[in-house]
């Protein structure tokens, strides 16, 4: 199953509250405000570390570029995907929940 | 309930009245009742505070809407799941909640509570079931 989360995790509690109600083995994709969560050195670093050994994250690179944040400013293990990727994300889950 | 009917999953995030969404996702779920699908309704974080008993909003020129929760029973609408966790960090129980009710017309029509609590492990779960999630 796919999650998506598009707020910023200093500002909304979606990351907080998919990390509680998503499955062991689930993706999960971060997008528009929702990348902030991958970056490195932040508040919620630690939170995403734990997130990792649970899911597989990607986050969206045209949103990431958008707001100016490097490849090399992820949190390692961090995968980078484009809008084709997050076709092929929501195309092979069941089904996919947005955090809003 | 046809064969081809699939499973809907409402996800309420938010408080009433600060915002148009708890309104306009109750719209919503009335609406969709009349398809004839397996619906249900999740209440998480802020949500909770939707099902808040002794809404009043007489002072405030606003419209009261937790009443139409209650016809929610008659649109078959009778799975309202309500996550402990989110509660309890609102400092709120069962005790708080409206008492929604619907008759089970496969028992008689006995009368049947709506709400059930559940933790995050059952609502995880029970995400995973469903064919579709809506989010308001």
């Amino acid at each position: 199953m796919l999650h998506t989360i598009n707020k910023s995790p200093f500002e909304k509690n979606s990351l907080d509250t998919c990390l509680r109600l998503a499955k062991s083995g689930s993706e999960i994709l971060l997008l528009e405000d929702g990348v902030y969560a991958a970056i490195k050195g932040t508040a919620v670093e630690p939170k995403m570390r734990q997130a990792l050994s649970d899911y597989t994250v990607y986050a969206l690179g045209p949103d990431l570029k958008a707001r100016g944040i490097e490849e090399d400013r992820l949190i390692d293990g961090i995968e980078v995907v484009g809008y084709d990727g997050f076709v092929d994300l929501a195309a092979n889950s069941d089904r996919v929940q947005s955090w809003l | 309930m046809g064969n081809g009917a699939k499973k809907f999953m409402y996800v309420n995030r938010r408080a009433p009245y600060g915002t148009i969404y708890a309104l306009e996702g109750l719209e919503v779920v009335l609406i969709g009742a009349a398809f004839d699908q397996d619906v249900c309704m999740a209440f998480v974080d802020d949500g909770v505070f939707q099902l808040k008993k002794g809404q009043d909003t007489n002072e405030s020129n606003m419209k009261n809407f937790s009443p139409t929760y209650r016809a929610l029973g008659d649109y078959d609408v009778n799975k309202l799941y309500v996550e402990k966790e989110s509660l309890e960090q609102r400092g709120m129980s069962e005790d708080d909640l409206l008492e929604l009710t619907y008759e089970d017309e496969e028992d008689d029509y006995k009368e049947k509570p709506s709400i059930r609590i559940v933790n995050k492990e059952e609502l995880a779960d029970l995400m995973e079931q469903q064919d579709v999630i809506l989010n308001y």
